[in-house]
C-alpha cells in the first residue's frame, strides 16, 4: 500500500532540516581562525608528498565487479525464497540450474586467483 | 484531529500502514532521541567495559563513574574549530557526513520494536532495510575522495571493498532467513497450517516466527544457527568495527576516511557508525532472534509463564537500581511502575527487542577488547572464501530440507 511509504519522505525531509539545521547552530558558537598550515591534508606532521587522487591498486576494481555479480545473484534469489512453498521443486530445480552456473563461475574465479589478495 | 490522534491507538497495525502520518511522525521523533540517547550510552558503556576488561577504570571524573563523559564529549565537539582542508571538494566533503547519518538513520524506519511500534510496516522491509543500509558505503567513499589526502582515501578504499565483499554473504544468509518464513509445515519438521507464503515484511517475519513456534536461530537445526552465524560476522565487517576495522586502523592509518573531519561533522560519523551497529543488530535479532518475541515460547508456555516473563522489565530496572546509589531511587520508581499491569503488558515487546540487541551491542565491545585485527589479505580470504560458500551452503541444503 503506498500510505506505508509515506513516512520515509518524512523521515528524510526531517533529517535533511535537522542535520544542517544543527551544523549551522554549531557555527555560531565556534570559533573559526582559519591558517594555512591548518588546512594541509594530515599526513602525521609531514609536508604531504603529492595529490592524494593518484593512482591505487587495482584489486579494488575486481571486488568491485565481484560483487555487482554476487550481489545481483542475490538479489534473483529473494522472489524465489519467497514463493519457495508455492514454487516447489520445479522452483527449487530452476534455482539449482542457475545456483549451479554461478558455483562453476565462482571455482573459475578462485581458480584464477582473483580471490587472492596480493 | 482528536480522533485521527486517538485512531491509531485503537488499530493494531504500525502508524505508517494505519496510514497516520501524526503518528509516524511521533515514532520518528522517539526514534530520533532514542538513537541519540543510546549512542551516548554506548559510547560510555564502551569505555567503561573495554576499561575494565583491560584492568583498567576508564572515565571516573566527570559524573559518577563519568557517566556525564559522553554529554561533555558532545559540548566539547561542538564548541571546537571545524576545519576543511584547503584542497577538499567542498561540497562532497560536506555532504559525505549528512549521507551516511541518512542511511544509517533511515534503516529504523521498518525495524519492528514490538508488532505495533514500527514506523512502518512495509512489504518489501527487509529488502529495503539492505539497500539502505549499503548506501553507507556511498557517504564513506565521498569522505575519503573529497579530503584529498592519502590516509582517508586508502581508508575509504579499503572500507569500501570490505564493506562490499561482506554483502553478499550477509545476503545470502538473509535469503535462507527469507526462505524459512514460507516454511511452516514443511518436511520432517511439520507442524501444520500456515499460508505457505513467504514474505519480506520485518514484522511478518516476526509472526512467522511466531507461527512456526521456533525462532528461526533454531529452526532446522543447525542451519538457522549457521545462517545467524554468517550474518553476525557479516555484520561486524559491515559496520567496520573490530576486528574488521581496517579502514580506522589507528597504528596505519590514523582514523582512516574520516581522517580530516574534526568537530561536530566528525561526531556526524560517530553517531553513523554506533546506529549502523544497532541497525544491523536489529536485523539480526528480527532475522533468527524472534524480534519482540519473549524467550521460550513453546518450552515455557502457558499464562504462568507469560505472566513470569512480562515480570523482566521491571525486575531489570529494580537490579540497577540496586547497582547504583545516586539516581537509583528513579531507575526503583520507573522499574514499580513497569510492575502495572497495563504498563507491562505494553512495554514487554520492546524490553524485549531492545535486551537481545543489547547483548549484540555488548559482543561488539567485547569483540574489540578480545580479537586482534585482521590483515587485509586475511580479511578478504574470510568474506569471499570462508563466508560466502558457507552462506551458498546453507542457503541450498535449506532449501533441501524445506522441500524435504
Amino acid at each position: 500500500m503506498p500510505q506505508n511509504y509515506v513516512p520515509i519522505f518524512i523521515f528524510v525531509a526531517l533529517i535533511g532540516i535537522l542535520l544542517p539545521g544543527t551544523l549551522l547552530a554549531a557555527k555560531l558558537v565556534r570559533p573559526e581562525n582559519p591558517h594555512p598550515a591548518k588546512l594541509m591534508p594530515y599526513e602525521c606532521g609531514i609536508d604531504p608528498v603529492d595529490n592524494a587522487r593518484g593512482r591505487y591498486t587495482v584489486r579494488f576494481y575486481i571486488v568491485a565487479i565481484l560483487f555487482v555479480v554476487f550481489d545481483v545473484e542475490t538479489i534473483f534469489l529473494f522472489p524465489w525464497a519467497v514463493q519457495f512453498k508455492a514454487l516447489g521443486l520445479f522452483g527449487l530445480l530452476e534455482m539449482f540450474i542457475f545456483l549451479g552456473i554461478l558455483v562453476i563461475g565462482y571455482l573459475w574465479i578462485w581458480k584464477k586467483g582473483a580471490l587472492e589478495w596480493i | 484531529m482528536r480522533d485521527y490522534f486517538y485512531s491509531y491507538l485503537k488499530s493494531d497495525a504500525t502508524p505508517g500502514a494505519a496510514g497516520n502520518m501524526l503518528w509516524a511522525f511521533i515514532y520518528i521523533m522517539l526514534i530520533f532521541m532514542g538513537l541519540s540517547i543510546a549512542v551516548i550510552a554506548m559510547n560510555w558503556l564502551e569505555r567503561k567495559v573495554l576499561a575494565h576488561m583491560q584492568v583498567r577504570l576508564g572515565p571516573m571524573r566527570v559524573g559518577p563513574h563519568g557517566l556525564l563523559q559522553p554529554i561533555a564529549d558532545a559540548i566539547k565537539l561542538l564548541i571546537k574549530e571545524d576545519i576543511m582542508p584547503a584542497e577538499a571538494d567542498k561540497l562532497v566533503f560536506w555532504m559525505a557526513p549528512l549521507i551516511v547519518v541518512t542511511t544509517a538513520f533511515t534503516t529504523f524506519i521498518v525495524v519492528p520494536f514490538g508488532p505495533q511500534h514500527a514506523v512502518t510496516d512495509m512489504n518489501i522491509g527487509i529488502l529495503f532495510m539492505l539497500g539502505v543500509s549499503s548506501l553507507g558505503v556511498l557517504g564513506i567513499v565521498m569522505a575519503g575522495w573529497a579530503s584529498n589526502s592519502h590516509y582517508p582515501l586508502i581508508g575509504a578504499l579499503r572500507s569500501s571493498a570490505q564493506m562490499v565483499s561482506y554483502e553478499v554473504a550477509m545476503g545470502l544468509a538473509v535469503v535462507s532467513a527469507v526462505l524459512m518464513t514460507s516454511l511452516h509445515g514443511a518436511g520432517i519438521y511439520a507442524t501444520g497450517g500456515g499460508s505457505g507464503m513467504g514474505t519480506l515484511s520485518m514484522i511478518e517475519i516476526v509472526r512467522a516466527q511466531q507461527e512456526q513456534q521456533a525462532w528461526f536461530a533454531f529452526k532446522f537445526f543447525p542451519l538457522g544457527l549457521v545462517a545467524m552465524f554468517v550474518f553476525a560476522v557479516a555484520m561486524v565487517a559491515e559496520t567496520n568495527r573490530a576486528p574488521f576495522d581496517l579502514p580506522e586502523a589507528e597504528s596505519e592509518l590514523t582514523a582512516g576516511f574520516h581522517t580530516e573531519y574534526s568537530g561536530f561533522r566528525w561526531s556526524l560519523f560517530f553517531l553513523a557508525e554506533y546506529s549502523a551497529m544497532i541497525a544491523v543488530s536489529s536485523i539480526l535479532v528480527t532475522l533468527w532472534l524472534g524480534g519482540w518475541l519473549r524467550p521460550f515460547p513453546n518450552l515455557l508456555a502457558g499464562p504462568t509463564w507469560d505472566l513470569v516473563f512480562s515480570l523482566f522489565p521491571g525486575l531489570t530496572f529494580l537490579a540497577l537500581a540496586g547497582l547504583t546509589s545516586g539516581f537509583g531511587a528513579l531507575l526503583g520508581l520507573i522499574g514499580l511502575i513497569l510492575f502495572i499491569s497495563p504498563v507491562r503488558a505494553w512495554v514487554q515487546d520492546i524490553y524485549w527487542f531492545v535486551a537481545k540487541v543489547a547483548v549484540f551491542m555488548y559482543l561488539y565491545i567485547w569483540y574489540r577488547g578480545t580479537f586482534p585485527r585482521y590483515r587485509f589479505d586475511q580479511l578478504m580470504k574470510v568474506g569471499w572464501k570462508v563466508l560466502l560458500p558457507t552462506g551458498l551452503g546453507v542457503l541450498i541444503v535449506t532449501a533441501i530440507v524445506g522441500v524435504l
